[in-house]
């Protein structure tokens, strides 16, 4: 079966899963306690209001015509407006997701640059304590809760040391005029620190073990040994030509690791006050705002869901070996 | 060994044949079910680290038995000094009054008794987490991977929907609509985390499929409840405890997650739901440590452990894992 082939019948497979997940989030918030209208309608309200807003929600129609509009809805993103705050759910979306992005993949690239030399490190100092450290370490950093780690990061630079601030993305006073600006001033960097640090310390546990156990794995093999015979330096040896070898699997987790991170900042940007995507979706779910907190959801499990897909194509694109039966 | 002996037995009290085939069949089950507990036992013990994992869950586990007995004071009980609550006392030894060993919290409870009482969520989800988890995906692999086809292929394409869920986001959803109690949050886990067992587990299923003893077992006529109850299941029993323990440490760090934002079962307490009242009242402003910290420890604590007996049984499953370290 040709890659080609491959990927088309992927894409098929993701747009199905996509399909089940939306069918079980209709069913999930239609049979959920309590009647949506109450959540938005007071008691005082005359009739013919009351009539429009419901209508207005498409919450009059039979459920099987709820269940196309809604599926319409996904595919051309109009995903409603807001119980709550009545705007357009994708505009909050628009809103909220950059923020989450920039805090991710600042996290992911703090895990990684670290995480991966340790790995290596780990391997090349396979029974010695410094492996014994670098596991431990990423023991530790899958074990304490990443909302706790925050909460200590903040009791001791944030309110003890006072070097970085106690919430938010940005100081009270300063209103950059746009995104690009904010995100490149000091200040926001000097927010971004401690949540960044904190998810990134909780993230970088993966690529360490990953990286160790694939170094340990490339190094049995006999190009290691030609590599020494030829009397290249250890550190070269490692670096160079076993750990090339060994990121492989590293590049697909990584994938995978996008994917699900978007979704597992909502502890870390709870903790820090981050006006993040998962934040919002947690605020949504409290106040019982159906189509923000739908069209959020939706949009943390099509990036895991894609992400997996971007992970299958990189594989069979970076190993030839890999073929499909 | 066991057959042999049944053997001659047998052969000895031919007239109570059948009698003495059901309950030799029995002791022979017993009998081989607690020489392989032992067996794993023995490789268990050798790692200290294994060890001090199922100490300090037997520890916690006690703790949450005998919480009534340990505590000073009941956890959501207020304190009161006169006609004043006990706000924000310290700690004894750091120069508080009514000698609370870690103070009051910001509403007057006794943050020790809270400790103390927030292993019993910690441990119930933690444990039946894992059980559950465990359980459904080892019989979800046997099913899948033993008849294999289109029961094989309906069960995994479920698997990969499972796979395309955010965890935390899908867990607070859920656990928003269901209501918030633990026994949700449990329900949540088990929803999602079922997965990982299932797939990995029927992989080592399909390969043991193959084997010339279970090929031997369906030439003799085995029925299929045989040869899977008695001839694949007790081979890949390793790996579901792998994974039951791994899912020991992601059901407690979930409660915790799932508390800390706000859903947490409102009428127990936990360490999670502690940990977010601490931040709601900014504890870590007020450098009141003695609140905050002790409940992170905990749950790291418990989480380490359960890897920890993860780890060993993946000594127990990889024998080329043995004797390295």
């Amino acid at each position: 079966m040709s890659k080609l082939n491959f990927a088309i019948r992927r894409l098929f497979q993701m747009v199905a899963t996509l399909w089940v997940i939306a069918t079980l989030l209709f069913v999930m918030f239609r049979a959920m306690p309590g009647d949506p209208t109450t959540y938005f309608l007071s008691e005082g309200m005359p009739p013919e209001a009351r009539e429009r807003l419901i209508a207005q929600y498409g919450l009059d129609e039979p459920t099987h015509v709820q269940y196309i509009e809604f599926l319409r809805s996904l595919v051309t993103l109009e995903l409603g407006i807001s119980f709550h705050s009545g705007r357009d759910v994708i505009d909050i979306i628009w809103l909220y997701l950059p923020n989450t992005l920039v805090l991710m993949f600042s996290a992911i690239i703090f895990a990684y640059v670290i995480g991966i030399p340790l790995g290596v490190l780990a391997a090349w100092k396979r029974g010695e304590g410094t492996e014994k450290g670098a596991v431990i370490l990423a023991l530790v950093q899958r074990s304490f809760p990443e909302f706790w780690v925050g909460l200590v990061v903040l009791g001791i630079f944030g309110a003890w040391l006072d070097v970085i601030p106690m919430s938010g993305m940005t100081s009270g006073d300063h209103r950059p005029e746009s995104f690009l600006a904010m995100i490149t001033s000091l200040d926001f960097i000097w927010h971004l620190l401690a949540p960044a640090a904190v998810f990134g310390f909780y993230l970088m546990g993966l690529p360490l073990l990953l990286m160790r156990n694939n170094m340990l794995e490339v190094l049995a093999e006999d190009f290691v040994d030609v590599c020494r015979a030829k009397g290249l330096s250890e550190r070269k040896v490692m670096f160079k030509h076993a750990a090339r070898n060994a990121l492989l699997p590293i590049v697909t987790a990584a994938a995978i690791a996008i994917g699900y991170a978007v979704g597992g900042a909502i502890l870390v940007e709870t903790v820090f006050s981050w006006p993040g995507l998962g934040r919002e979706m947690v605020r949504a779910v409290l106040r019982r705002d159906y189509p923000v907190a739908q069209g959020t959801f939706m949009l943390l499990a099509t990036t895991v869901v894609f992400m997996n897909f971007v992970a299958d194509l990189i594989y069979s694109w970076l190993d030839p070996r890999v073929t499909y039966e | 060994m066991s057959q042999r002996e049944g053997t001659r037995e047998l052969f000895e009290n031919l007239e109570g044949y059948d009698e003495l085939d059901d309950v030799d069949s029995r002791r022979r089950a017993i009998r081989l079910w607690s020489e392989t507990f032992s067996e794993q036992w023995e490789i268990l013990k050798e790692d200290r680290l294994v060890v001090f994992g199922a100490v300090t869950i037997t520890l916690f586990s006690l703790i949450a038995i005998f919480a009534p007995f340990l505590a000073p004071h009941p956890p959501t009980e207020r304190m009161w000094d006169g006609g004043m609550i006990m706000q924000w006392e310290n700690p004894l030894w750091y120069g508080g009054e009514g000698g609370y060993l870690l103070g009051t919290t910001a509403e007057g409870y006794d943050i020790f008794s809270q400790l103390i009482f927030g292993s019993r969520p910690a441990l119930i989800v933690g444990l039946s987490a894992a059980v559950l988890c465990a359980g459904i995906g080892t019989i979800v692999a046997l099913v899948a991977g033993y008849y294999g086809g289109r029961v094989d292929d309906i069960l995994m394409r479920i698997v990969d929907v499972a796979y395309g869920l955010p965890l935390l986001p899908s867990v607070i959803l859920l656990v928003a609509m269901l209501g918030p109690s633990f026994l949700n949050v449990i329900l949540a886990v088990v929803l999602l985390q079922w997965r990982a067992s299932a797939r990995v587990i029927r992989s080592q299923v399909l390969s043991i499929r193959e084997r010339p003893y279970v090929q031997a077992a369906k030439v003799t006529g085995a029925s299929d409840w045989r040869i899977i109850s008695r001839h694949i299941a007790p081979n890949i029993l390793p790996l579901t405890f792998l994974y039951g323990a791994f899912a020991i440490a992601t059901g407690i760090l979930t409660e915790a997650g799932v508390s800390f934002i706000g859903l947490g079962d409102p009428s127990q307490v936990s360490w999670g739901t502690m940990l977010q009242t601490a931040h709601t009242y900014n504890a870590m402003y007020h450098q009141t440590w003695w609140w905050f910290i002790p409940p992170g420890i905990c749950i790291a604590l418990v989480v380490i452990s359960g890897f920890l007996i993860g780890r060993g049984y993946e000594e127990v499953t990889n024998p080329a894992l043995r004797g390295n370290n």
